[in-house]
Formats: structure tokens, C-alpha cells, sequence
């Protein structure tokens, strides 16, 4: 059997493709890559379909072994990549050999890289998706996280082209970002002064930021009523319980809720922001849904005419 | 006849790709059924465009392919099969029966809640199980149902401090909703007893023995019937 051993699982790497969709009406969340530039990146370097399975490594600390020969790339948050011991650069496809350690190291700006394998991993499929959730216990293996033993299979290499992407292209990870908001669902429970607070204000990334919210703290913002009748909940819905303190939704979010939501992030926006640590300082910025459609038709359009560099 | 259909709804912008339509703010099942014939029309009439859809109590979040149409176009089909609707009577759901085995071994809160409700235990069990309740929404976790409504003697608020485990197959009642808890999970929830059937399989097919719409009736048995069928108390914390 070809693949990969799992020496050292790291803090959280999660067996993720693009996400699960249609099975909201069972209560299914849609998981998927926190960050969808980065992982759709790692895949194209190493010339996958878009919706390939790759690994989500949070924060860092994964240690493969190879079984098999293969192209294998690192793309995202910057940690330290090494094969064998040395040093490799990322964005970049690397050819592995049966033997081969592969390391990767602990960050040092963002927090999640997405490595991703010629041929992508055979992780068989459950309600049509790899994504793991593991609140739900639902994809990846099981519905965990990846541990220590694991083998991630994945066929041998054949003819397969690799791909370095240019320093130019590489998206850069901040610590103090403005992220892009449409105001929406119940924004009518907010004042103009509450509005014109949650606009204007810093907000700090608190330890409670994981893949299913980010949870912010700063100015309280206080809808005019507590709770609603509960309603779906989309990605990157801001939504704002009784402490007036946001909490923006993501990938493994719950499907239905009831606190009052002043609207929504982009989810250009919601992919940089899940690259932040706690301590981390976002401010929001009000845009309408037509800014928004365009930014995301324009981000689809740049990415598909970017062309990386052939390598292999 | 329809004019009244489309007094009130409202469609609001919820993401970059998801708009949600307003049917009315209360519990009803007439608003539940229109939601669900808004669910079936739009599946078709939003064809390659459409991602997925959240129904709830009385809302649908309808999310879209951004590359495939935009928010005036989707909104204008909602209008369309917003007008289309019947003046719905409450639906025909199907009618699932859950046995359910009540008892303070397997609902720790039963006593709480009838003391409160100033009712026997006995009077709660059959309050709860004389009714017919409708799924509302699915949610929070996979395959929990909301059930709705209670009767009004037997609502109660949920706990002050949440559970940090709740049994597989836990019934429980949250305001005048009620549940069957589809896995072990936190939960805050007042338990009255525990239901054997799996309201969530992976494996199994289809998923789940109930889908928004639905009709449930509560089955009381015995503890022994509650084995019988393969139940299991399951832990509490």
C-alpha cells in the first residue's frame, strides 16, 4: 500500500477537501479549508482538481514519512518546511521518496498550510465530502483528527506536472487586518450608534477562535433584542449573543441558531482572518453584497490567470 | 387566495451568497409547511445555481453559486415561487412513532419538571405523549429535530448550567420544543426520558427516520421494552 505514516500528528491537522454541501437538512456543517486560497494553491501546485483531499495543518508540527514516491507541496501560513532535515522552500512542489521525512514545523506568521499530494490522499468519502468535522465525528478517519500511526494512502506517482508559484504571488500574512462585512439577517435590531461602534472599533482574537468561530472581544454591541426564532446560520454570519461581544462563524459552524446576526463576512475575509492567532487585532469594514459578488468573481479570475511556474 | 401568502415574507440579504426568506415570526405550521413547499419548488427552480438551503421554523436561508448568479436574480426567483405558494393548510407530513421510555433513570429532570409544572410525573408523560408534534428544523448537530410545541403546562426553561454529557437518545424538552438528542453531546436541555431509536446513522439509509415536516408521536414503553428494542441508559454528567 502507497502513502504516507503519520509520525507526529501535530497540534490539529485535519483531513479536509473542500467541503461537504447539500446536507445542511440533516444538520451536516459544511467543513472544508478555513483558508480556501491557500488550499486550492496547494492542490493546483501539484496539478489536482480543486476539490482534491489534502491535510489542514493548524499552527504546525506534523511529521510524515513517506511510502511512495510523490510530489508534495506546502502552501499558506509560514512554517518551516523540511524534507530530510533540510530546509525547502514552500508554494513550491517538492519530489519525495519512499523513505523520505517530512516535517512541518510550527509557525511563525498564521496559522494554517495545507499540504497536498500528487493524486491527492484516498480518504474515503462520507456524505459526498473527506472534510473532517469532529464535532460532528463526521470525514477525515473516523471523524478525528489525525493521529500519530495514522497512513494516509494515496496512489503512486505517475506523470504528474509540478508547480513552484512566483514570491510575487504568495499571498503575505498580517497580524492587523481590516476584514470586509455586508451588514444583513436581523442588522435592523442594531442602532445606527451600534453600527457605527461595531465600524469603528478594534477588536482582539481571543483563545476561543477555532474552525468552528472566531470569537472577538472589544466595544459591546447590543441588538435590540436577545434572541430570535432560530434560522440558518451562513458562513462567516457575525453573530452577537447577550455580551455583545461577535462571534464570527465558520467552517464547522452549527447549522441553525438564534442570536441576533449583524451580518456577514466575505469569505476572502473569513479566510484571512482564520490565519490569525489570539492577541491578534481585526477592525470591520461595511461593503454591499455588489462589492462583495464582484471581489469574489474578481479573486476567481486572477487566480485562474495566475500562472504558476512549471517545475517538473 | 395567494395574496395573503406573500403578505409578510420578507427576503433579506444574510451573506455573499446567501439570502433568507421571512415567512412569518411565530411557530405555525402553516409557516413551517410553506417553508417546506418553498424548499421543494426552489430545489428545481434554483437548479445549478444553488449550494444549499437551511429551512427553519419559520425562515429559509438559501445559499448560492456566486459564479453561476447573483443576489438580484436569486431574490427575483424567490419572489416568483413566493407567489406560487397555496395557501397551505398545515402539510401531511409523515407520521413516525418513537417509543419512548420515561422514568427517573432516564430523564433526571422529570421530577424537577413536574414539581414546577405542579403536575404528577405521571401527568407530564402523558402530556407529552398525547401530543403530535411537527419537525420544525434540523440542526445544531446532526439529525437533532426540533419538535414543536409542547403543551404549555409541560414548557420549561433550560438549565442554568448545561450538561457536559447528554445520553444518545435523551428526549428533552427546552421551552415548548422538544428533542430527541441524535448523539452523546453537552446539552441544557430538561431530560425526561429516552428514546431507542437512533435519530442519526451515518450508515444507516436514509440518515434519519424523521425530516422537517414530519409528524412524531411519543410511544410510551416500559424499561424492559426500552432494552428490549436495544436502548441503553448511556451516561450523565
Amino acid at each position: 500500500m502507497s502513502g504516507f505514516k503519520v509520525l507526529q500528528p501535530g497540534l490539529l491537522t485535519l483531513i479536509q477537501d473542500a467541503g461537504r454541501f447539500g446536507h445542511h437538512r440533516i444538520g451536516l456543517t459544511t467543513g472544508g479549508p478555513l483558508d480556501a486560497l491557500a488550499f486550492r494553491w496547494a492542490n493546483r501546485l501539484v496539478d489536482n482538481p480543486a476539490n482534491t483531499t489534502a491535510l489542514e495543518v493548524s499552527i504546525g508540527g506534523l511529521v510524515l514519512e513517506a511510502e511512495t514516491d510523490a510530489q508534495i507541496v506546502l502552501a499558506g501560513a509560514e512554517m518551516p518546511l523540511k524534507i530530510n532535515g533540510a530546509e525547502q522552500d514552500r508554494w513550491h512542489a517538492h519530489k519525495v521518496q519512499a523513505g523520505d521525512k517530512i516535517e512541518v514545523g510550527f509557525s511563525t506568521q498564521g496559522a494554517r498550510a495545507y499540504l497536498a499530494v500528487s493524486g491527492g490522499f484516498d480518504v474515503e468519502h462520507s456524505f459526498s465530502s473527506s472534510a473532517t468535522v469532529t464535532r460532528e465525528g463526521i470525514g477525515g478517519f473516523t471523524g478525528e483528527k489525525l493521529q500519530q500511526g495514522d497512513f494516509l494512502k494515496c496512489k503512486p506517482l505517475e506523470e504528474h506536472r509540478a508547480f513552484r508559484l512566483p514570491e510575487e504571488h504568495r499571498p503575505d500574512y498580517f497580524d492587523d487586518i481590516t476584514l470586509r462585512v455586508i451588514t444583513g439577517y436581523q442588522q435592523h435590531a442594531f442602532s445606527d450608534y451600534q453600527k457605527r461602534l461595531f465600524f469603528s472599533s478594534e477588536y482582539t482574537v481571543t483563545d476561543r477562535a477555532d474552525r468552528m468561530g472566531y470569537r472577538l472581544e472589544g466595544p459591546e454591541v447590543k441588538p435590540s433584542f436577545d434572541g430570535i426564532l432560530s434560522e440558518g446560520i451562513c458562513h462567516g454570519a457575525i453573530q452577537i449573543p447577550a455580551d455583545g461581544q461577535p462571534i464570527v462563524l465558520l467552517n464547522d459552524r452549527q447549522t441553525i441558531g438564534g442570536y441576533p446576526k449583524i451580518g456577514s463576512m466575505i469569505s476572502m475575509d473569513t479566510a484571512r482572518m482564520a490565519q490569525l492567532l489570539p492577541g491578534s487585532k481585526v477592525s470591520f469594514e461595511e461593503i454591499t453584497i455588489d462589492d462583495a459578488h464582484n471581489l469574489h468573481c474578481l479573486a476567481h479570475v486572477r487566480f485562474n490567470n495566475t500562472q504558476p511556474e512549471q517545475i517538473d | 387566495m395567494n395574496a395573503m401568502v406573500n403578505n409578510g415574507i420578507k427576503v433579506e440579504v444574510a451573506g455573499e451568497n446567501a439570502l433568507i426568506v421571512y415567512f412569518g415570526e411565530k411557530t405555525d405550521p402553516r409557516v413551517s409547511a410553506q417553508v417546506q413547499q418553498a424548499v421543494t419548488i426552489l430545489e428545481s427552480e434554483l437548479s445549478g445555481k444553488l449550494i444549499d438551503m437551511v429551512p427553519s421554523y419559520a425562515s429559509l436561508l438559501v445559499i448560492y453559486d456566486m459564479l453561476a448568479t447573483d443576489h438580484l436574480e436569486v431574490r427575483s426567483i424567490i419572489r416568483k415561487v413566493v407567489n406560487q405558494l397555496d395557501e397551505a393548510t398545515s402539510g401531511e407530513g409523515n407520521l413516525v412513532t418513537l417509543p419512548a421510555y420515561y422514568g427517573t433513570d432516564a430523564g433526571p429532570d422529570l421530577e424537577a419538571l413536574a414539581q414546577r409544572a405542579e403536575l404528577s410525573v405521571e401527568e407530564v408523560i402523558k402530556l407529552h405523549s398525547e401530543m403530535e408534534y411537527r419537525v420544525y428544523a434540523i440542526g445544531f448537530a446532526p439529525g437533532f429535530a426540533y419538535l414543536g410545541e409542547v403543551d404549555e403546562r409541560i414548557a420549561a426553561p433550560r438549565l442554568s448550567t448545561p450538561r457536559l454529557k447528554v445520553p444518545r437518545g435523551a428526549i428533552a424538552i427546552a421551552d415548548r420544543q422538544t428533542a430527541v438528542y441524535p448523539a452523546v453531546s453537552p446539552g441544557g436541555w430538561n431530560l425526561i426520558g429516552l428514546c431507542p431509536t437512533r435519530m442519526f446513522d451515518p450508515q444507516a439509509e436514509p440518515t434519519m427516520p424523521v425530516q422537517v415536516g414530519d409528524r412524531i408521536k411519543f410511544n410510551p414503553i416500559s424499561r424492559e421494552e426500552f432494552f428490549a428494542l436495544g436502548g441503553e441508559l448511556g451516561e450523565i454528567q
